[in-house]
């Protein structure tokens, strides 16, 4: 048995279109660790994501959560596990109010509806939006929508948090009580983003995506110190660490 | 902002009115939806040269949207908006029916033109009652209360997803013709652009929609909406419903008008 929590074996993954988004990636992340997916645009991060939570099926080679590869009888189960927060948080958000939106999840999990109310409240508290429950979600701002859809994720209470660009489109002060509230979980972390200091700040590793491969695996000191690495990638070095 | 984001905005917040706390807040969807159907079903079922006894109907939509703390105005709009479709079911009524019923200060008004305004009265009537459902009860719970009175979840799912993915679809319209209005000014665009657009439109709504329903699977989606809420039946829902399908039946057995036009002009029989 394994003892890696997401393991990917020679992940292919080929669009309709004829697109190859991924060609044969292979790593596995333990018990929570914290990653950053990094790679320029078209990189091939968000397919990657969608693979792990069995939203897309591989082409060939497979994923396995916690040991046990995705098909159509583990899914349920791995969606339980793997809690996934979309880039876009409009499109994660449909429900009439933000309580109906975090119970989403958990209802969908068949939780008495008794137990659901403590879940969302907890989830809602956790990411400091209590005081939202009763609002529309399309009437938020972009930071508290944000929130909102993390706290979805939160009530199903997965081990494995994976995150699409979750500090895309924040203002300075959102962004860094995301910050704050992403170093806070104890969950294991996969987060794909081109926010570079974001990675620095929260993930103690690093994946560097290009064409669809791996291209570097490694600590942040180590990847971020390879600039010929970075350059290849079409990436550039953190903001934080140009200043020094 | 353009008309399409005010209409939009407009769209959004009927549905938003219905999570106020009103006097009518606490009763079950399903009273709600039950009431209204009703109210639909006594009103069609006039003879088709009904006018006076429909009137009295009118207070229905009204009374509830008071109850319920609607805004009138832009329930009128919206009726405005989809008066075009009534007008085209009923405007040829004049030219095939020639029938003359009676005469108002020497003109001959014939059947047709009299038929022609029952269906406008009808088609007011019931819009402004189904309007004013979602705006005191909101969308998904009515799909609720109509999946818990053995509506297929077929039906009332899709319900659900056309109301979202038609919040979508404009979202992406209002956006695209902000993008069109900044470059190409007011003046309207050669009929060939129109195509690639309309195109474009359809693209990037199916990738939305695409992402949106990835979002539900993620979240253990499997074909069935499901409520947090658990709706209760209680004497007050009895009550209502049966006040409300008391006085239709009234209304509909006894022509209220001609009853109160008799009273004034003092020929009680």
């Amino acid at each position: 048995m394994s003892q890696h929590q997401i393991e990917a074996l020679k992940l292919c993954f080929t669009y309709p279109d004829g697109h190859k988004a991924l060609q044969g990636l292979s790593f596995g992340i333990g018990q929570g660790e914290s990653v950053g997916i990094i790679g320029s645009n078209g990189a091939g991060k968000s397919t990657l994501l969608l693979h792990l939570n069995g939203v897309l099926r591989a082409t060939a080679g497979e994923v396995r959560v916690r040991g046990v590869p995705i098909t159509a009888a583990s899914l349920s189960e791995v969606r339980r596990t793997v809690g996934m927060v979309f880039q876009d948080p409009d499109d994660q958000l449909f429900m009439p109010t933000v309580f109906d939106d975090v119970a989403f999840g958990p209802i969908n999990m068949s939780v008495p509806t008794l137990e659901v109310q403590s879940l969302v409240e907890a989830a809602l508290s956790r990411v400091g939006v209590s005081h939202l429950s009763s609002r529309p979600p399309y009437r938020l701002s972009g930071g508290e929508k944000r929130a909102v859809a993390i706290a979805g994720v939160l009530a199903m209470s997965p081990s494995i948090l994976v995150m699409d660009e979750p500090s895309d489109g924040l203002d300075p002060a959102a962004r860094r009580r995301l910050i704050n509230l992403l170093k806070g979980f104890d969950h294991t972390k996969i987060i794909a983003t081109h926010d570079l200091d974001l990675v620095l700040d929260v993930c103690s590793r690093v994946l560097v995506m290009h064409h669809g491969r791996l291209e570097a695996d490694g600590t942040p000191n180590v990847i971020f110190s390879d600039s010929v690495l970075l350059e290849r990638c079409h990436l550039e070095l953190p903001l934080s660490r140009q200043r020094q | 902002m353009s008309s399409i984001q005010s209409a939009l905005n407009d769209f959004a917040s009927l549905d938003a009115l219905a999570t106020q706390q009103t006097a009518l807040s606490g009763l079950d969807p399903r009273a709600k939806v039950l009431a209204t159907l009703g109210f639909i079903i006594a009103a069609v079922s006039f003879d088709r040269y009904a006018i006076a006894a429909l009137l009295p109907f009118a207070l229905f939509p009204v009374v509830i949207a008071v109850l319920g703390e609607v805004p009138l105005k832009p329930i009128g709009t919206k009726i405005l908006v989809a008066a075009p479709f009534a007008i085209m079911v009923g405007v040829f009524n004049p030219l095939l029916d020639h029938k003359p019923l009676f005469e108002i200060f020497g003109i001959s008004v014939s059947g047709g033109w009299v038929s022609f305004a029952s269906i406008l009265i009808r088609f007011a009537l019931t819009v402004a009652a189904a309007l004013v459902l979602v705006a005191t009860t909101g969308f998904h719970q009515i799909c609720v209360g109509l999946a818990r009175l053995g509506v297929p979840q077929v039906f009332t799912t899709q319900l659900l997803f056309l109301h979202r993915y038609s919040l979508v679809l404009a979202g992406e319209v209002s956006r695209m013709n902000l993008a069109r209005e900044l470059r190409g000014g007011a003046k309207s665009l050669p009929l060939i652009v129109y195509g690639p657009m309309l195109g474009h439109l359809l693209l990037r709504a199916m990738d939305r929609s695409q992402r949106i329903y990835q979002a539900m699977i993620s979240r253990g989606f499997n074909g069935e909406i499901r409520s947090s809420r658990v709706l209760h039946w209680r004497t007050s829902d009895s009550l209502f419903l049966a006040a409300c399908w008391f006085c239709f039946m009234g209304a509909r057995q006894f022509d209220l008008s001609h009853l109160l036009g008799a009273i004034l002009l003092g020929r009680v029989t």
